[in-house]
């Protein structure tokens, strides 16, 4: 059997699976759970510096292309999430699981802020979300649109975190024109590694009520639509950032052989989120036994034999 | 996970390359036009529309739409035709209890994971609005050729919901109240220890969380198995938020694994031997 331990920064996973940010909020009990059922690491629901319920139902559905979601980034504030995150870091390090922790913010200073509390918890990551569709009405264009504000989001949250150990990845969103401009740029301020991507902004209309299905009205989408996008995206950065920059490459991952395309692309880790709408977490226990049998059947030992390898 | 809903196969498959996995997901909204609004109680409308809700089991839920006004998850109180029971208890769920004949409703599901009838000889257990989903799963049973006996409980009469339903249908039920004002004055689990002490195959009870853990704790004393049903904030009905996740102590309580999701492994626990 194939193995599936990787190299991440300064770090072993026991798999590249990660879970996205978003999926199944933060808790505990149900990281652990994504853990036993085989994430090398799962990421949290993103935290910000105030407490916030989100926005109004309908939130999420699902469609025959996925899932599209406008859940507005409830969390209950980094201060409470700090508990949250040590109990859920204490459970997972018994399991070999590793934590990333999800920061938003809706200002630069804010991001180092909430980056300088959420390290209280001590995350062998903080993933850095810019790039959040969902709040434009709130908080304005994301920081993931264009080069400058990602990095000076990305100087603030290194600054705050400095001497911490604690490595960074920053969440870029896939409707830019320029992403390795600007994914180049948060390298440029320190960026440890870039997760791509978020989900891409989209809608549905239901024909017969004459209105957009989601409260918020656009949404972000998810799942088996936006793998060609990500794979796409994940292809750029790679090209671009070359092996010294790991790619946790996320969006749409549903099967071991869509998480081997992403490593071909050039992932060092992979996202995995809205297939658990509909498997639950024992989706990772398939993929993960998907993604050795494809391994086996070419002959790969080992991840590194086959990353990049679709890259010109 | 139930496969009710449009199955997909997302993957291109070329030559040579193995099935791809088939991803199923639950459906978009369907309009659904309300046929009879009855009232069950001062504050509970049953809202009956035009058509059955397809390939759903009893104990699973629907999110139903009203644009506009926003959403709300509901039990299926009988799939053909489909119909909720609702409680007007708050801003979306009155507009959604007042719908008149011909108006429309959009409904996603059916959704989670319902009750799974085993045996012949079955208990169920309703604590106030609890009693919406029994009605569909009696009439299963009832339809299996089984024995149901119905132990319904509620804060006062007025509370009550789907007796004369119930009992129209075939089940023997039994009514407890906490106020006296109909059945038996007290609650629920004296009826429940009653039936219990009779012998049965199964126990299923839908209701607030202290009834659910005190009828496990009668059914588990006893040796029987137990379905419960429990209820939750839900907000995305997909398993995608973790809003609805059952608190650790209560998994631990009732023996299920933490991290359980009302919405997708439930809103139905399989409990017991």
């Amino acid at each position: 059997m194939a193995e599936l331990s990787t190299r991440f920064l300064n770090m072993t996973l026991s798999s590249p699976l990660v879970v996205a940010s978003g999926i199944l909020g933060t808790s505990a009990p149900v990281m652990e759970r994504c853990a036993i059922a085989g994430a090398g690491a799962v990421t949290s629901k993103s935290a910000g510096p105030e407490p916030r319920s989100g926005h109004a139902n309908p939130v999420a559905v699902a469609w025959e292309g996925g899932v599209i979601n406008a859940i507005g980034l409830t969390n209950p504030g980094c201060h409470e999430e700090v508990a949250i995150l040590t109990e859920a870091k204490a459970r997972l390090a018994k399991l070999g699981g590793k934590l990333f922790a999800s920061i938003f913010a809706p200002t630069v200073e804010a991001f180092g802020e909430v980056a300088r509390v959420t390290a209280q918890s001590e995350p062998e990551l903080i993933e850095v979300n810019i790039s959040c569709p969902n709040v434009a009405s709130e908080f304005g264009t994301p920081f993931s649109a264009c080069a400058p504000d990602a990095a000076a989001v990305t100087r603030s949250v290194k600054q705050a975190l400095a001497g911490s150990g604690i490595p960074i990845s920053v969440k870029l969103a896939p409707n830019v024109p320029n992403l390795s401009v600007i994914a180049k740029a948060c390298v440029a301020e320190g960026a440890d590694a870039i997760t791509a991507i978020n989900t891409v902004p989209g809608m549905l209309i239901d024909p017969w009520a004459g209105k957009p299905v989601l409260c918020n009205r656009s949404g972000g989408l998810s799942g088996p639509a936006i793998k060609p996008v990500a794979l796409r995206c994940v292809y750029e950065l790679a090209a671009a950032l070359g092996p010294s920059v790991p790619i946790i490459g996320t969006g749409g991952v549903s099967s071991g052989l869509d998480a081997a395309e992403m490593i071909l692309a050039g992932a060092t880790l992979i996202g995995v989120g809205s297939v658990m709408v509909a498997e639950g977490p024992d989706a990772l226990t398939r993929i993960n036994a998907e993604l050795s049998d494809y391994m086996d059947q070419m002959g790969y030992a080992s991840l590194d034999d086959f990353r990049g390898k679709a890259l010109p | 996970m139930n496969s009710h809903f449009h199955s997909t196969n997302y993957s291109a498959s070329g030559q040579g390359r193995p099935p791809a996995t088939q991803v199923e997901i639950p459906g978009l909204f369907h309009p659904f036009t309300v046929a009879v609004s009855r009232i069950e109680n001062p504050k509970v409308r049953t809202l009956i529309f035009d058509r059955p809700l397809a390939h759903c089991d009893p104990g699973q839920f629907v999110m139903t739409w009203l644009p506009g006004e926003g959403e709300k998850p509901f039990s299926i109180t009988q799939d053909d035709p489909f119909a909720i029971t609702v409680a007007d208890v708050g801003a979306v769920s009155h507009s959604i209890s007042q719908l008149q004949p011909g108006q429309k409703l959009w409904v996603r599901g059916p959704l989670g994971q319902g009750f799974a009838p085993a045996g012949k000889r079955h208990i169920l257990v309703g604590g106030g609005y609890g009693a919406a989903p029994l009605s569909f799963l009696a009439n299963r049973l009832l339809r299996d050729e089984g024995e149901v006996r119905v132990c319904l409980g509620a804060r006062g009469a007025d509370d009550l919901l789907l007796v004369d339903h119930l009992r129209a249908m075939g089940c023997s039920v039994a009514v407890a109240t906490e106020d006296g004002s109909a059945g038996t004055s007290g609650l629920v689990t004296a009826l429940v220890q009653a039936e219990v002490s009779r012998g049965a195959d199964h126990l299923y009870a839908c209701g607030p969380m202290g009834m659910l853990l005190a009828v496990w704790e009668q059914a588990d004393a006893a040796g029987l198995p137990a379905q419960l049903s429990f209820e939750a904030i839900v907000r995305c009905g997909i398993g995608l938020c973790g809003s609805c996740e059952l608190p650790e102590n209560i998994c631990q309580k009732v023996g299920i694994a933490p991290g359980w999701l009302v919405c997708q492994d439930g809103p139905v626990a399989r409990i017991g031997r």
